[in-house]
């Protein structure tokens, strides 16, 4: 019984962390219709730029609040200065759905070669500021810590902010918007280019929250080739799938699964199959519901 | 304002593309208060020359006035903030959006606050006075009680009339109609024909249809384009009775 409520409350916290991944996917694509791969640089940067904050003033929570605004002008950054011109080159023929993913992968390669430049390739530490100790309950003793905790505290948060812009808000109606038709939305008066660079600086701070606190959900340690970050990427990037991609919402939902899925495969089948239960979770949801848990089956029409 | 300052006018718009010429020397002038008609036989230009005053389309040349003013080809995105608004032929609402998201996305001239303060959330009352411009908007084409409705879900005629409420929630001078009949039964027409006499009172409209009955009985001038040209303008008994307009229609009456 313990070790069932163990894996549901790991499942629920690397299930949490995947969510925001997935959110800051779907934010991108949402905006612009590109599947960014540069977003687990992204992460690892506003992690080390988390680890910069941590060194000099020691306070975790400031940290994470300052690496996800470094993370969404970083994003941000990025979408003005390259993606848009980017998009704007290949806006036609076969290429155009093809280039700018490549390019994102471009990106992902310089954002850790420049990570590496500035703060080396060696492992760097942010201790997690809560105890990693589980909770006790009786004489049982839980895997779900105080650090886990604060964990899905956060992440709540922050997905309940997100909802909030998104469905209650005037500009999540444009960023709704721009992304189903931006040339109707520009008739219509919206600034679809400003909307477009908001929706990436939003992603961009979903990501960075999601890449400090997966070091915190570890022992804090990470390096530009730490293997935590592509599998976030992966496990964004499935969890948003299985959302439909469209939806923030599918997103949490596809995040929580994935998490959830992948804990009890740990826990009951084998610890080896960690890596592939993503996939094998992905192809299913694939073959049974293509459109995602969320997603609507209508094509897109102009 | 002296009466020979047009509101919106536009001379000389030629656009081609690649080696196809589309318009050419185009002249266009809308009053105050003035229904104009654009009409002329399939692929005369007459979508050409809408989306060159939306944006949409560069021309290769042409000048372009609003309130007696010259100015640059407006950007698509300016359009809304200057006083334009327009439907367009595809009706073009966003499908998982509700009616009232729709139009609420016509009305972003009225947003005061700006971009980031808008997600931080700080913007309760401007959501509320942006839903109530978009109901009185919804009521004023008859479709208040779609409000909550989403869009996917409406009739054909009923995408047609959320359409037109979100080119009025933005308050324009001058309503840009993409075909308005097209598609509808001769009810519908009859209620667009009073709709848009109606909407006279407080701004200009200009109209690309192919429907004669509507052109005729709600335009006070009509440009008739062929080719890219405008062969002919004037009153609808003028047009109708010119020899190179009843040409260009092969003979048939218009």
């Amino acid at each position: 019984m313990i070790q069932f409520i163990n894996t549901i409350l790991i499942g629920f916290t690397s299930g949490a962390i995947y969510a925001l991944m997935a959110m800051a996917i779907v934010l991108v694509w949402r905006s612009t219709r590109v599947i960014n791969f540069a977003q687990a640089g992204l992460a690892l940067a506003s992690a080390y730029i988390g680890y910069q904050v941590v060194q000099s003033i020691s306070n975790y929570w400031v940290a994470l609040i300052i690496a996800m605004f470094a993370g969404a002008a970083l994003s941000a950054l990025i979408e003005i200065a390259f993606m848009r011109l980017l998009l704007k080159h290949t806006s036609s023929g076969p290429i155009a759905s093809v280039a700018p993913i490549i390019a994102t992968l471009g990106l992902l390669g310089i954002i850790k070669a420049g990570i590496a430049m500035i703060w080396g390739g060696q492992y760097v530490v942010v201790k997690p500021p809560l105890s990693n100790t589980g909770f006790s309950i009786g004489t049982h003793t839980l895997v779900f810590s105080p650090m886990k905790l604060a964990i899905v505290i956060s992440v709540a948060s922050l997905v309940l902010v997100f909802s909030l812009i998104f469905q209650k808000t005037n500009i999540g109606l444009a960023l709704r918007a721009s992304a189903f038709a931006p040339e109707i939305a520009r008739l219509a008066g919206v600034k679809v280019d400003l909307v477009r660079t908001l929706g990436w600086a939003l992603s961009g701070a979903a990501g960075a929250v999601a890449g400090l606190l997966l070091t915190s959900n570890g022992n804090g340690s990470f390096s530009p080739e730490s293997m935590e970050f592509s599998l976030l990427l992966i496990s964004g990037f499935i969890a948003a799938v299985i959302g439909g991609l469209e939806s923030l919402v599918g997103a949490v939902i596809g995040g929580l699964v994935l998490g959830l899925v992948t804990s009890f495969v740990l826990m009951y089948i084998s610890g080896s199959l960690f890596f592939i239960a993503p996939f094998v979770v992905l192809l299913i949801v694939l073959f049974i519901r293509p459109q995602g848990i969320i997603g609507v089956k209508v094509g897109r029409r102009a | 304002m002296s009466t020979n300052t047009f509101l919106l006018e536009a001379r000389g718009v030629s656009v081609s593309f690649g080696g196809l010429r589309a318009l050419h020397d185009v002249h266009l002038q809308l009053n105050r208060n003035e229904v104009v008609g654009v009409i002329g036989p399939n692929g005369a230009g007459k979508t050409t020359l809408f989306n060159a005053i939306c944006g949409l389309v560069t021309p290769d040349s042409g000048t372009f006035s609003f309130g007696g003013k010259e100015q640059a080809w407006p950007r698509t995105d300016e359009l809304a903030g200057l006083g334009i608004a327009r439907t367009l032929q595809g009706v073009g609402l966003f499908p998982d959006l509700t009616v009232l998201e729709n139009v609420m996305i016509g009305a972003q001239r009225f947003a005061q606050t700006g971009l980031i303060s808008a997600s931080l959330g700080r913007n309760t009352r401007d959501e509320k006075e942006l839903a109530e411009r978009s109901m009185s908007a919804l009521e004023r084409v008859y479709a208040g009680a779609l409000a909550n409705r989403r869009a996917n879900t409406l009739s054909y005629p009923d995408t047609k009339r959320v359409a037109i409420a979100r080119a009025l929630v933005s308050e324009p001078d001058v309503l840009m109609l993409d075909e308005p009949a097209g598609g509808l039964g001769p009810q519908d027409i009859e209620w667009m024909n009073g709709l848009i006499r109606n909407l006279t009172a407080k701004m200009s409209v200009l109209i690309v249809e192919h429907h004669m009955d509507v052109v005729m009985s709600v335009c006070d001038r009509l440009y008739v384009l062929n080719f890219g040209e405008v062969i002919s303008s004037g009153t609808a008994d003028v047009v109708r009775k010119d020899p190179a307009v009843i040409a260009a229609y092969l003979g048939t009456q218009v």
